[in-house]
């Protein structure tokens, strides 16, 4: 495929009149895990949403491979954030991923056997084959997580989008996640990921965003998660900003 | 016969409004079936001044109009900025009002009753019947419902997969590529479809119990959707019937009859329900603490 798997030029968004974010643009490298971060209300989300034409845009292009959204959905995976949804819906783990697989069925076809299939090889990968049965109210917070997970992966896409995945994990998700990036990395896809927890970023994403509104910087984790980035990022709300960007990433 | 077709009736009634109730409760949109049942007023009452008859097309057609209108309103509202309930409070009953205005206005020539309108009058619909080339075919309700029905179990069929993920997880449907605002409407237009259809018989009071109640009740029984609106249905019917029975041992309101069962049901239903009822739950709790202990 040609080009880069996301392009954003002078994307502009706003919620009644307010301004979210103001004229960001990048590019994205294929093949990397990205990580976005910026403080709370520093339009992580917005950005994805935007990126996916869930929210209008009120300037600015998006470009997937070259193309525009709308044309390139089914390379495209998307984890929302796990408390966007009411986890109490009567359905159980194994329908949640094969909802996956709805947007390559067309208007009128059903998930049959063939979607079974992929939603169990896909429940499998993240640990969680036991638990296809399960209804989904009575998973533990990180094995809905991992649900998600293996919703995105069923989508079988090139480009993912997720959307804060490590909130509120237990550690043995942390890692299922992080092998399942790595994994995806070696695929050749790539993977956007909102993030919160400063003190692993180094450890995780070959390359960041840092996001305040506007862009402050995008590029490579070593040459861009910087003091002098995360200061004009964060302003001085995090006081150990100084000792995340030093701390050499083999010691994490 | 008058048992039959009373019966009947009901049952259609609660099958289409039972089906459609499920989604409403799952999307946490009750309080927008109740609104659009209210909000239609006008809309029957504008077809009826129009036709100056009962031609039952027209106000079908009025009220999924003025359904969807309500339902655009409420949204429009609430991108505005304002909550939520407020919004759907100020819409309908403001839409409401000018067709209470409407009837009372016309009241002289239109044989419309808002007493009829807001209660329905079950126990009359095998009077109004349909003649065709000479032969009765039944009551105009029952031909009515049962269309009604149809639609709904053919949109909801064809498009069960999309209805599911719109009210399990909008944001995926529309990054996938489904079309959320047009299943929203299509759900709300079918909504005010039944309400309609249902009004004459049950009125626009009781049909958001016809909508709500047995799908609330069927959300305690059971983990699955498909599931949900088989139960839905047949809380509906069981509802239906028992009223019936009820309201003639009662000597009362038939469709009140009919709610009231779908109550006592989803009582019994959020007392005894194996794995959401009270029992169950303190069953649970008493075991964890003894273990506890």
């Amino acid at each position: 495929m040609k080009g880069y798997p996301l392009e954003v030029s002078h994307l502009t968004v706003a919620y009644q009149k307010k301004p979210v974010l103001r004229s960001v643009s990048f590019q994205i490298p294929e093949g990397k895990l990205i990580g976005v971060l910026g403080p709370n209300g520093a339009g992580k989300s917005t950005l994805l949403k935007a990126v996916l034409g869930l929210i209008p845009a009120l300037d600015g292009e998006v470009r997937i491979y070259d193309r525009p959204y709308r044309e390139q959905r089914k390379i495209i995976g998307y984890v929302p954030q796990r408390e966007s949804v009411d986890w109490d819906f009567p359905t159980n783990a194994l329908d949640v991923v094969m909802m996956g697989r709805y947007g390559h069925l067309g208007w009128f076809r059903r998930p049959g056997t063939k979607e079974r299939q992929i939603a169990m090889e896909c429940l499998a990968k993240v640990g969680m084959a036991d638990f296809a049965g399960r209804q989904i109210s009575q998973l533990s917070g990180g094995q809905q997580q991992r649900v998600f997970l293996a919703r995105a992966l069923a989508q079988n896409a090139q480009l993912y989008f997720m959307d804060e995945p490590f909130s509120g994990v237990d550690a043995t998700t942390e890692k299922a996640i992080i092998n399942l990036l790595h994994e995806l990395k070696e695929q050749g896809k790539t993977v956007l990921v909102v993030h919160h927890d400063l003190s692993t970023v180094k450890e995780y994403f070959d390359h960041v965003l840092l996001l305040n509104g506007e862009l402050v910087a995008a590029g490579p984790t070593e040459e861009t998660f910087t003091p002098a980035n995360l200061h004009s990022t964060y302003g001085g709300r995090i006081a150990m900003l100084a000792d995340f960007a030093t701390v050499p990433s083999g010691t994490v | 016969m008058t048992d039959f077709w009373i019966i009947l009736t009901g049952t259609l009634v609660a099958a289409t409004c039972g089906i459609l109730g499920c989604f409403l409760v799952l999307r946490k949109m009750a309080m927008v079936g109740d609104a659009i049942s209210h909000s239609v007023l006008p809309g029957i009452a504008i077809a009826f001044l129009i036709s100056s008859s009962r031609d039952s097309m027209l106000m079908l057609f009025g009220a999924a109009v003025l359904g969807l209108i309500t339902v655009f309103l409420i949204q429009l509202l609430q991108n505005s900025g304002l909550q939520s309930d407020a919004s759907i409070g100020i819409v309908f009953t403001a839409l409401f009002a000018i067709g209470v205005i409407i009837i009372s206005r016309n009241a002289a020539h239109i044989d419309l009753d808002l007493d009829c309108v807001l209660f329905g009058e079950i126990a009359y619909v095998q009077w109004d019947t349909w003649v065709w080339n000479g032969y009765d075919m039944g009551p105009v309700a029952v031909w009515m419902l049962g269309g009604t029905l149809l639609i709904v179990l053919a949109a909801i069929g064809l498009f069960y997969k999309q209805f599911k993920l719109c009210a399990f997880d909008p944001a995926l449907a529309a990054a996938v590529g489904i079309p959320v605002a047009l299943f929203h409407y299509m759900l709300m237009g079918l909504v005010s479809l039944s309400t309609v259809a249902s009004f004459e018989s049950v009125g626009a009071i009781l049909v958001v119990g016809m909508l709500i109640i047995p799908a609330a009740t069927a959300y305690l029984l059971t983990d699955r959707l498909s599931m949900m609106i088989v139960y839905s249905v047949l809380i509906g019917a069981i509802s239906a019937t028992g009223g019936y029975y009820a309201a003639k041992w009662l000597d009362a309101s038939i469709a009140g009859a009919m709610v009231t069962v779908a109550g006592i049901l989803f009582v019994l239903a959020f007392i005894l329900s194996p794995s959401h009822g009270l029992v169950a739950r303190l069953g649970k709790r008493r075991r964890m603490n003894s273990a506890a202990a």
